[in-house]
């Protein structure tokens, strides 16, 4: 019958499996060098009146499109801030997550304020510019009648959360919260008022911007533990220009930033709940005069 | 072992993680039974189900009829995806709920139950024309020679026309079964912990996506063929000389 079960038909199913799947694996190539650039790009800059900024136009409130299509956020306030220092107008340019580094690194843009955390491996990629601007961990958005006040208390409890986030396995192995993930976030809101959860493991910063909610939609949630994992957020600029002039001149627009407490303004201006992060880097570099 | 996988994450890039770190490797663990108790549950109930509606579909009380064909006509035409998203999130709320030990209200049915009920009622709506197609096989004549030794229709379906029946649609009952086990791994979307779900948060943590599809492909070739070993071996048991091929 040739229903049946057949040892060697299985084995040849495992090698077409192994054949199809594997392979890429030991194919990939290594990614393509970054293209030279020109000996100075900040006398190129002036010289040509414009920087081109990639910002993101998908991340309400740091960068985003407003409804008549101009850019708007945080971010997009910094690299105005940077255009109006140089004397030269403004081009931004939308850039993703997957794809912002390839953009700088391609010569498409000059500096890219992306949302992007600062992590040894794109580094490597890109000139990551210091000091940080910003930093995000991940924390709980709980209902108002959950006063715990440490993670320890969440352990056995069933949080929700988008599968695929990087912090659903921390939750789980160090506070043993019980993480439910699912597709998407409409899902994850509609099981929160359903209560199959006890609360949202998420992105601090985002959190803070729904509490923020002028609509009063989360007025019954808050965030009472302190945020985990804090992650600091880099602009940069090529990996080429890092030392040179135009990233010597980004760390000074940064530093000049958190001393006159001029972050901590558009992140207010911006509706986004005070980060400690800010309020730390102003303390340490406000001026000492008073 | 742990050390050859973690050689082979240096020599080659190939990273099974599940292998070599303790936490992935319990997290798949759990996740490959929880499958496993999915599949299982879920055939077991919807045999269960196609069994008691072939019976109900040949009742002479018309009413217990249009229920078994207006339940065949939900469960067969609508997306088991959909089937799933609407019982846990349009039935689960307004199942009731039970305060636990915070004075939280959580529901009393959870996603893992309400994966088991869809895929169940979902494989059954199949399994109950699979079996009427068995039962429509067996001749007039054989049920009514049983009738007339004295058996009830109950007795008759029992002993003579459900034996005969199973083995006519062992097939493509088979093809079902197979089908249904594959289906399990929709039960990622309502966060039930099983192969596909715990898969996916591995390869988000650490980026080795081809080599977790691979284990993935291998192990459901490794279910499936299993249940088709145990399902032919059942096929062989039944057979009786001179009925069917």
């Amino acid at each position: 019958m040739s229903l049946a079960f057949s040892p060697r038909r299985a084995l040849l199913a495992l090698g077409a499996v192994l054949a199809l799947g594997v392979a890429p694996v030991m194919a990939q190539t290594p990614p393509a060098p970054a293209v030279a650039t020109t000996p100075d790009s900040l006398s190129r800059i002036i010289g040509e009146g414009r920087l081109r900024v990639g910002v993101r136009a998908d991340y309400s409130p740091w960068g985003f499109r407003n409804p008549t299509g101009a850019f708007q956020g945080m971010e997009v306030e910094m690299a105005r801030d940077v255009g109006r220092t140089l004397g030269v107008t403004v081009e931004f340019v939308p850039v993703v997550a997957s794809n912002r580094m390839q953009f700088l690194a391609q010569g498409q843009i000059d500096l890219m304020i992306a949302t992007m955390s600062d992590t040894a491996e794109r580094r490597g990629t890109v000139g990551i510019v210091h000091p940080n601007y910003y930093s995000s961990g991940y924390n709980v958005l709980l209902p108002k009648s959950v006063t715990v006040r440490e993670w320890e208390q969440l352990r056995g409890r069933q949080l929700c959360a988008i599968q695929g986030a990087w912090y659903n396995r921390p939750a789980t192995e160090r506070f043993g919260a019980e993480v439910t993930a699912f597709t998407g976030i409409a899902e994850v809101e509609t099981a929160l008022t359903q209560r199959r959860c006890l609360g949202w493991i998420y992105d601090d910063n985002l959190i803070a911007v729904m509490l923020a909610d002028p609509s009063g939609r989360w007025r019954d949630w808050h965030m009472p533990l302190p945020s985990q994992s804090d992650t600091p957020w880099g602009l940069a600029v090529r990996l080429d220009d890092l030392n040179r002039p135009w990233g010597r001149f980004m760390s000074g627009m940064v530093a000049q930033w958190h001393r006159s407490g001029q972050l901590l303004d558009w992140e207010k201006a911006a509706g986004i709940a005070e980060s400690a992060y800010l309020r730390r880097m102003h303390d340490a570099l406000k001026d000492f005069l008073p | 072992m742990a050390e050859f996988f973690r050689e082979l994450r240096t020599t080659t890039g190939l990273n099974f993680t599940i292998f070599y770190d303790p936490f992935d490797a319990r997290r798949f663990g759990y996740a490959f039974l929880m499958t496993c108790k999915l599949s299982v549950l879920s055939v077991v109930l919807s045999l269960i189900i196609g069994v008691a509606g072939a019976f109900a579909q040949g009742a002479r009380f018309a009413p217990l009829r249009w229920v078994v064909a207006g339940y065949i006509a939900f469960f067969r035409n609508t997306p088991p995806l959909v089937q799933m998203y609407f019982f846990f999130f349009a039935l689960g709320a307004i199942t009731p709920t039970v305060p636990d030990d915070i004075g939280m209200e959580v529901p009393m049915v959870s996603s893992f139950t309400w994966a088991l009920v869809a895929l169940s009622l979902f494989a059954g709506a199949f399994n109950v024309e699979i079996f009427r197609s068995g039962i429509e096989a067996v001749p007039r004549s054989t049920v009514e020679a049983a009738e007339s030794l004295g058996y009830s229709r109950l007795g008759a379906y029992r002993a003579v026309v459900l034996p005969l029946a199973f083995r006519v649609c062992l097939p493509s009952l088979n093809n079902n079964l197979v089908n249904l086990v594959k289906t399990t791994t929709l039960a990622y979307a309502i966060g039930v912990p099983e192969m596909l779900y715990v898969a996916n948060q591995i390869w988000s943590d650490s980026l080795n996506v081809t080599e977790m599809m691979n284990v993935l492909l291998l192990l459901y070739i490794g279910l499936v063929t299993l249940l088709v070993w145990i399902m032919h071996r059942w096929e062989r048991a039944l057979r009786m000389p001179g009925y069917g091929t």
